[in-house]
């Protein structure tokens, strides 16, 4: 302060070092936001989490231990820089936090949510050595939440153009990434909202579909168009693409849903998992008859599968008033899903069936569902995923008294593109082959990544591919322009 | 949002209870092909719904849908004025008619079902075929496009329910005479109710002649992500909206079919109920605000 004496400010100074020495950061516990009570949250769609509060955040925040080497940035797919984004929300500056993160990923609200940090930035967070690793996801989610108003001027253009086929996760971060280097970008999206499985996928009740809408809004922010109800490979092909744009991603994703193959699955109450989320989520059948698109409500509900999606079709047939079943052929360790959402639908009342495998769904004789027969497996030696081999127990067939049941065994790359496309290989798996370092699939100029490429995945293993795929692009496109 | 509006370019009534509309769908009239369908969604809150196309005009821009108000969906659709617009028409979707050259096609329409089988006939027509057209529906105030069908055709057939105009009964009966006269038939093509189409299979199974059925089973996306609409064809499922949704008649399973179709028939219900723009069992055209 000015016309301050030496002895009052080096008195000041010390008082201050002092309260912060007093301020002691309890690094074991982690911060736990605020959630709904599984009783009331079984009663509506709303966000199951609430995001930090600003002093939540704080406190999380300096958690952190700021390393030298920060593993976590080597968990992150995308590398985001965590130790500076958190150290600015411990600081107080949010908006910088945001910024800190969009450097490296088009979408942290939705990352913040959906993904597996357990198995990602936060399996390689020291403080998860001794006590619970830092709530990266958590705090990313709470940045980008709180980001205010954003402007993002667009990139000069180069000059060049791109079309993406697919406004999912690898579409929008393709489309981002390219549009912030100057490309001119188009997507060509089939359903008439953009967000791929961010909107017709994952629930309301885990990622609200305002948080989609403001992210895709981000991206067309960036200058990206969106084009809405066009099927690549109907409405328009690749090679009607090819002639018009510099080079074509491909991020079409993981859409089409695996059957069971057991007697019955015709019956009248057998969804796909991704049909009934998709008339719920997308087309808001939960609110019907105040939107269109109907829905069975059944009252005995089966759903088979471990994984994230069955997870998801489980906890919304709860919503929608169904005592739930969950089918699964292994034990909880070998789940796929998130840690978080299977303790969600625990809480929420949902039945675990496991070690089940379903032989066949029985009908009565108007063709609906009544039943849904399984048999007992036992795990065996691990087969070539690592992951023990289940085996059916003779004679161990029990019937569950159902009236629907939703099939979540997984998707599959949706063969319409290469069905329409000349000179677009797969592989084995249906999906596309693409080059291991260009992304470039056996057609010159096509580029794919995402669950187009991989099978289904995640939302940010998607990203992350799109990211490189991006680059790959740029390069593609700026050596065949200076030819 | 980067939507196309869709226009609708006229509006008309051509036969008790069905409507014909213009609309402007360029992306899709560039595409177009005989057998194929579009997605539609009317408005907001509403829910996307399968509709054939019945004719294109590539240069125009535009497709002709022919609609018949049977629940909420083709309610709303019949009541919207002309120089209104639909929201989503997605498409062309399915496969096109599988071609037929130089041989003779019955192409069979039934009800609505006569639409579609227009620019089915007109291509095989096209693609110099003898084509004989049999239409049918309940009365002769059903029927619409004979004159349109009499120019793609060589023979044109009608039957229907109550005698009103043709013959007094169903499609099948001058299949089974044409299918019994001996003469060379390469080709059935049927679209129409479920169950016609079942009989028009069950006609032709004894004399081998390849049929051909166009499955209007429910569907939401239409482009093979759900599988809402699946059917079993020589006992392997398929999805309607990829796989067809042009079948070979002769191995679908029929039966499962009509019961796949009553899934919603309660949900159905509630819907029409809620539904307030009919008059007479004719939809109004809403007034604009």
């Amino acid at each position: 302060m000015p016309g301050e004496k030496v002895d009052d400010w080096l008195k000041r100074k010390k008082a201050a070092s002092v309260a912060k020495e007093e301020k002691v950061i309890d690094r074991r516990q982690r911060v736990m936001p605020r959630e709904q009570p599984p009783e009331e949250r079984i009663k509506n769609f709303d966000e199951v989490s609430h995001t930090y509060t600003d002093d939540e955040a704080k406190r999380e925040a300096q958690r952190c231990l700021k390393c030298k080497t920060p593993m976590c940035i080597e968990g992150c797919p995308v590398g985001i820089d965590i130790p500076k984004f958190v150290t600015e929300i411990a600081g107080g500056r949010t908006q910088e936090a945001a910024r800190t993160i969009k450097e490296r990923n088009s979408l942290p609200a939705i990352c913040g949510r959906v993904c597996p940090q357990e198995s990602q930035c936060e399996k390689l967070c020291i403080l998860g050595m001794k006590w619970r690793p830092l709530s990266i996801g958590r705090l990313e989610r709470y940045a980008a939440d709180m980001q205010q108003d954003e402007r993002v001027e667009p990139q000069p253009p180069n000059g060049h153009k791109v079309a993406v086929i697919g406004s999912g996760p690898a579409g929008l971060t393709a489309a981002g990434e390219l549009a912030k280097m100057g490309y001119k970008v188009v997507i060509y999206e089939a359903l008439h909202t953009a967000g791929g499985v961010l909107a017709y996928g994952i629930p309301e009740f885990r990622l609200p579909k305002d948080i989609v809408a403001k992210e895709v809004a981000y991206v067309r922010s960036l200058g990206v168009e969106i084009r809405l109800n066009q099927i690549v490979g109907k409405t328009v092909t690749i090679d009607e693409l090819l002639e018009q744009y510099d080079a074509v991603f491909i991020g079409s994703g993981a859409g089409l849903p695996n059957f069971l193959g057991i007697p019955g699955e015709n019956l009248n109450g057998v969804y796909s998992a991704n049909e009934y989320l998709t008339r719920v989520n997308l087309m808001k059948a939960y609110k019907f008859p105040e939107y269109d698109t109907p829905i069975k409500r059944g009252k005995t509900v089966a759903v088979v599968g471990g994984g994230n999606v069955a997870m998801d079709a489980a906890r919304t047939a709860r919503r929608l008033g169904a005592r739930v079943y969950l089918i699964y052929r292994r034990g909880e360790e070998e789940m796929p899903a998130r840690r978080e959402e299977i303790e969600h639908a625990r809480e929420e009342g949902i039945e675990f069936k496991l070690l089940m495998n379903p032989v066949r769904v029985i009908g009565d004789d108007q063709g609906w569902v009544r039943g849904i027969e399984c048999v007992t497996m036992e795990l065996s030696e691990p087969d070539e995923s690592g992951r023990a081999r289940p085996v059916p127990v003779k004679g161990s067939e029990t019937v569950l008294d159902v009236d629907t049941v939703i099939i979540a065994i997984g998707n599959s790359p949706n063969p319409l593109l290469a069905k329409t496309t000349q000179g677009l290989k797969l592989n084995r798996h249906g999906a596309l082959e693409v080059d291991g370092y260009t992304f470039m699939t056996s057609k010159e100029g096509v580029f794919a990544g995402g669950d187009a490429v991989s099978g289904s995945a995640t939302v940010i293993s998607a990203m992350g591919q799109a990211k490189e795929a991006a680059k790959a692009i740029d390069e593609y496109v700026k050596s065949k322009a200076g030819k | 949002m980067d939507t196309q509006l869709h226009r609708i370019v006229s509006k008309s009534r051509i036969a008790s209870f069905t409507t014909q509309l213009v609309v402007e769908a360029p992306d899709v009239a560039r595409k177009a092909r005989a057998g194929q369908f579009v997605i539609v969604r009317a408005a907001e809150h509403g829910e996307r719904i399968p509709l054939t196309i019945a004719d294109y005009d590539r240069e125009r821009g535009t497709i002709t849908m022919v609609i018949q108000p049977v629940g909420r969906s083709t309610g709303l659709i019949c009541s919207m004025c002309e120089s209104d617009s639909l929201l989503d028409v997605a498409g062309p979707l399915g496969n096109p008619t599988e071609p037929v050259e130089g041989g003779t096609v019955v192409c069979i329409g039934g009800g609505i079902g006569i639409a579609p089988i227009y620019p089915i006939a007109r291509e095989m027509k096209a693609l110099g075929n003898r084509v004989i057209t049999i239409i049918g529906a309940r009365s002769a105030d059903y029927l619409f496009w004979e004159d349109k069908l009499g120019a793609v055709s060589d023979e044109v057939h009608i039957a229907t329910d109550d005698g009103s105009k043709g013959i007094k009964g169903f499609v099948t009966m001058p299949l089974q005479d044409l299918l019994k006269s001996g003469a060379r038939i390469d080709r059935v093509i049927a679209i129409g109710p479920l169950i016609m189409m079942k009989n028009v299979a069950n006609t032709t199974r004894p004399f081998g002649v390849k049929t051909i059925v166009s499955l209007n089973t429910v569907m939401v996306d239409g482009t093979g992500m759900c599988g809402s609409c699946r059917v079993s064809v020589a006992g392997q499922t398929k999805f309607s909206c990829v796989d067809g949704p042009e079948f070979d008649a002769h191995d679908v399973n029929f039966d499962e079919l009509l019961a796949r179709g009553r899934i919603y028939s309660l949900e159905e219900g509630a819907a029409r109920e809620a539904y307030e723009h009919m008059k007479d069992g004719e939809p109004l055209c809403l007034a604009r605000k």
